[in-house]
């Protein structure tokens, strides 16, 4: 199926338009939900640090170090893209999928049109935005760990910015973009391929879709462990 | 033209066509009746190059389908239009839309170009009024004709159409049926129309072959389907009470 998303290519003109439709559809809509989950998130990682934090001895910028690596180590590319899976995945694969059962993948092959080509390919020039997803994820997630410690008043606002200065790493920042680059190319093509592959009705759609979503999870939560030991270890 | 050799096509080891033989000749509405899991749609898709047949040779105006090389196929492609069972029209398309969609994909013609030719389909088909109507906007008629209009835009020399008049009301389906006969009688197209609706082949059957089991039973016309001795023929023309009356009826 690879092979044949890049071959044949579809018009230029036409395959620019799919291209926004897809940001449209991939990146643009899942916006809301990253920026509410990654804001309370990043609040409740902060409150945990702060509420297990009882040794007097152990500096207060530890809730903004520990909720500044959590977010930009994991939550954000890790968690967000499984969270992705769910929400973009599942509309991958059942839009594809429906084109599927109502024969619209049939029409297209009966044009002459690669229709690989024609439906995934926009799906993962799309997805190669997600690092700017991401990013927003960890700037909103670190945003509520913020708001959450100091407005609980677990911690004031110097130490918690001084934890998030504290030891930074760029290469973390660029470690967390190389594995969301890899999950954007698992959550464009797995979820594709369930839909463009599917057979049978409507229920089948629903069935590939969750079959999709349990296997663009496990991918990517194999990979993250490969690339922590390559990247980091 | 079409001619089919002795098509064979075989599921898993069951083997749906037999030896078919046809010739499907242009200006003309030839249909594929047959009871369901005759092999007609398995037919139609092998016409259509969605499924390999396994043996025999399709001939497209004397050319081999067989022989023919990816880029060979591709070209044929685009002589071929095809309206499909449940429409298969774009969801996220408008109607005018969708019936520019193979030109702009398939041509170098420049926008205004496309818009106008679909724009005189979408006459033909009598839907101006519904150009910037989604397909869910449209009734099951309204969605056939749409489908017909997509098909026949890019001046195909072979129109498929499978089971067109299913989940229609019989008015509407003689309409459509009407429709696919005078846009192949004007352009001259090989039509092959997959279909085990009576009121079409009465309709519209120039040309008629019966699939039985995969098998070709029968080949003739509407005027001589009526008075075939053929066992298997009567007994699907004349299943229905309607058809038994008119039987009675005439004799």
């Amino acid at each position: 199926m690879l092979r044949l998303v890049f071959v044949k290519p579809t018009k230029g003109k036409v395959m620019r338009k799919l291209i926004f439709k897809d940001i449209q559809d991939l990146i643009i809509g899942s916006l809301g939900i990253v920026a509410f989950l990654s804001f309370f998130v990043g609040g409740v990682v902060s409150i945990q640090t702060a509420l297990n934090i009882e040794n007097p001895l152990i500096p207060k910028n530890l809730v903004g170090f520990a909720t500044r690596q959590s977010i930009i180590l994991e939550f954000a590319p890790t968690f967000m893209s499984i969270i992705l899976a769910g929400k973009v995945g599942s509309f991958i694969t059942s839009s594809i999928g429906t084109m599927r059962v109502t024969e619209q993948i049939d029409a297209l092959e009966v044009m002459g049109i690669n229709s690989v080509n024609y439906l995934v390919f926009p799906k993962i020039i799309s997805m190669l935005l997600l690092p700017i997803v991401i990013n927003f994820s960890m700037f909103l997630g670190i945003l509520g760990g913020y708001a959450a410690t100091i407005y609980g008043g677990f911690s004031s606002s110097a130490d918690f910015i001084e934890g998030i200065q504290l030891d930074f790493r760029p290469y973390h920042v660029v470690y967390a973009f190389i594995k969301t680059l890899v999950f954007a190319m698992v959550l464009a093509t797995i979820p594709s391929y369930h839909g463009y592959y599917m057979k049978g009705g409507a229920l089948e759609v629903g069935k590939a879709a969750t079959v999709a979503f349990v296997w663009t999870s496990v991918v990517i939560i194999v990979l993250n462990y490969f690339i922590t030991q390559m990247l980091l270890a | 033209m079409i001619t089919l050799n002795n098509i064979t096509k075989s599921f898993d080891g069951l083997q749906v066509l037999k030896g078919i033989s046809m010739t499907f000749e242009p200006g003309k509405t030839n249909l594929i009746i047959g009871q369901s899991g005759s092999g007609k749609t398995v037919l139609l898709k092998c016409l259509l190059g969605l499924h390999q047949i396994d043996g025999g040779t399709m001939y497209f105006n004397d050319r081999a389908f067989g022989d023919m090389v990816e880029e060979d196929k591709r070209t044929l492609r685009r002589e071929m239009g095809m309206v499909f069972q449940g429409s298969a029209l774009f969801d996220s398309m408008t109607v005018l839309e969708n019936v520019m969609f193979p030109m702009q994909m398939l041509t170098k013609k420049s926008e205004s170009e496309i818009k106008h030719a679909a724009e005189e389909v979408i006459a033909r088909v009598n839907l101006e009024n519904a150009y910037s109507k989604l397909p869910a906007e449209l009734s099951g008629g309204m969605q056939k004709r749409v489908a017909i209009a997509r098909a026949v835009v890019m001046k195909p020399k072979y129109l498929f159409c499978d089971e067109p008049n299913s989940g229609l009301d019989p008015k509407t389906a003689i309409v459509i049926d009407n429709l696919i006969r005078e846009i192949t009688q004007e352009n001259n197209i090989t039509t092959v129309i997959n279909s085990h609706d009576m009121n079409s082949v009465m309709e519209i059957g120039d040309t008629i072959l019966f699939l039985k089991d995969g098998v070709k039973a029968w080949e003739g016309s509407k005027e001589l389907i009526f008075n075939t001795d053929n066992a298997a023929v009567n007994d699907f023309v004349y299943s229905s009470n309607l058809m038994k009356k008119i039987k009675q009826a005439h004799t």
